[in-house]
């Protein structure tokens, strides 16, 4: 058996260091021995497929299967999927979790004095469909504090885990809103050096996908690591 | 659009909220093939500390050595009560814990099989990007021609293998920083 193809690396200054001192928890948590550089193996470019079956009949609107509204200004995410070779990755699951529009978690270890509201949970799953697209309705999330230093508020955000088609393609991030005036001083969104790809965590408003007197749409597209091709692929 | 990776960043403190439906711990089924192992552990921080809001994702073959995917052509059969995905929340006290069946070994570089192993991502408020690493069996004869422990130095390689215990149950904890800092792979 040939050795399998590999994923590409980042490119330069495009993902976070593990230690990030700006964003104190990291000081302790990340590794500080090198990562030790491995070959893919058939391990590695396997990984765990969710079907739409496993996703819940209102994933995709946050903003139903409750006893009334949420609270807050509703609006639809849409995106693609693709890889670093273009590649649309098709019946890709994408877990959502979110604020309410006050800024608090439904979450007991969120001690924000923001209020709860009853009818938004902040959970969301989609699935992507043949050409990589997904689409979900929710509510525009709060900023809210953390502790990390004096006064410091994390810019309105959505949490995105992504799967792809391989362990390898493992992502965990998160979309933040055009001109959110507290990006400049997030830690965790300016965790990440290459400016151009700290940008790209920023949707874009899109009026091809909003509904009037409805909602506002934001775009937001996702790229998962692609992998090597040899010359004769494209 | 870009084609470059979007760029990671971390799970924070509230993932349960997007994350639980799919939280398994019971990673084979019950009428999977093979031999039932259960493991726990730890995981701690560099001041030795248990970290309560870490995420624990295991992805690993049947016990035949064959991974249910569709890059996985090898003759090993598939096990239809058995996926190989398990999402595991740590507790108060930084535990996790996890039953599944002993994998089978797998292809690897250069056409070797690899010794039976578990690939394993570290997720948790306060890193940026997932942590990869792998859970080996402690004592298994296998591990001596693996090629990617080869990579490790000596030194280093305990902090990969979960060692029993006795009656099916291994210990591997997850040291993020310290004399005892597990090894994390690129790949
Ligand atoms: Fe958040």
């Amino acid at each position: 058996m040939s050795d399998l193809k590999g994923y590409r690396k980042p490119w330069w200054h495009t993902q976070p260091e593990y230690v990030h001192p700006a964003y104190g928890s990291t000081v302790k948590r990340g590794p500080l021995q090198p990562l030790i550089e491995i070959p893919a193996t058939l391990s590695e470019v396997t990984g765990p497929v969710f079907s739409a079956t496993t996703i819940g009949k209102h994933a995709a609107d946050l903003t139903a299967g409750h006893a009334g509204e949420s609270i807050g200004e509703r609006i639809i995410v849409t995106g693609r999927v693709l890889d670093e070779n273009g590649k649309a990755l098709s019946n890709t699951l994408l877990e959502i979790w979110q604020c309410n529009a006050a800024g608090r978690y439904l979450h007991e270890g969120d001690l924000h004095d923001a209020p709860l509201d009853p009818n938004f949970t902040g959970l969301g799953q989609v699935v992507t469909d043949a050409e990589g697209r997904y689409r979900f309705t929710t509510i525009r999330p709060g900023e809210y504090p953390w502790r990390n230093h004096y006064n410091a508020w994390r810019p309105a955000h959505i949490h995105f885990s992504l799967f792809g088609e391989a362990f390898a393609q493992r992502l965990v991030t998160q979309m933040y809103f055009p001109g959110d005036p507290l990006l400049p001083f997030d830690p965790i969104f300016n965790c990440i050096a290459d400016e151009k790809a700290r940008n790209r965590l920023v949707s874009s408003l899109d009026w091809e996908n909003s509904k009037s007197e409805f909602a506002l749409a934001y775009r937001f597209d996702i790229v998962l690591r692609g992998r090597h091709q040899t010359p004769w692929e494209k | 659009m870009s084609f470059q990776a979007t760029t990671s960043q971390t799970v924070g403190p509230y993932f349960r909220i997007g994350l639980s439906p799919l939280y398994r711990n019971e990673v084979a089924g019950l009428q999977a093939a093979g031999t039932r192992i259960r493991i726990s552990g730890r995981v701690f921080d560099g001041n030795g500390a248990a970290v309560p809001d870490a995420l624990i994702e295991v992805w690993q073959a049947n016990a035949a050595g064959r991974y249910r995917h569709p890059e996985d052509q090898g003759a090993a059969p598939l096990d239809a009560d058995f996926v190989g995905f398990g999402r595991i929340p740590t507790g108060a006290d930084g535990g996790f814990q996890f039953s599944t069946i002993k994998p089978g070994r797998v292809a690897g570089p250069g056409g070797c099989l690899q010794a039976p192993h578990i690939v394993v991502s570290v997720l948790m408020r306060g890193i940026l990007k997932r942590a990869l690493t792998r859970i080996y069996f402690g004592g298994e004869p296998a591990n001596a021609e693996d090629a990617v422990l080869a990579l490790v130095p000596a030194s280093r390689r305990d902090t990969l293998m979960a060692q029993s215990d006795g009656e099916g149950h291994y210990r591997w904890d997850i040291h993020m920083q310290g004399e005892h800092e597990t090894v994390f792979f690129a790949v």
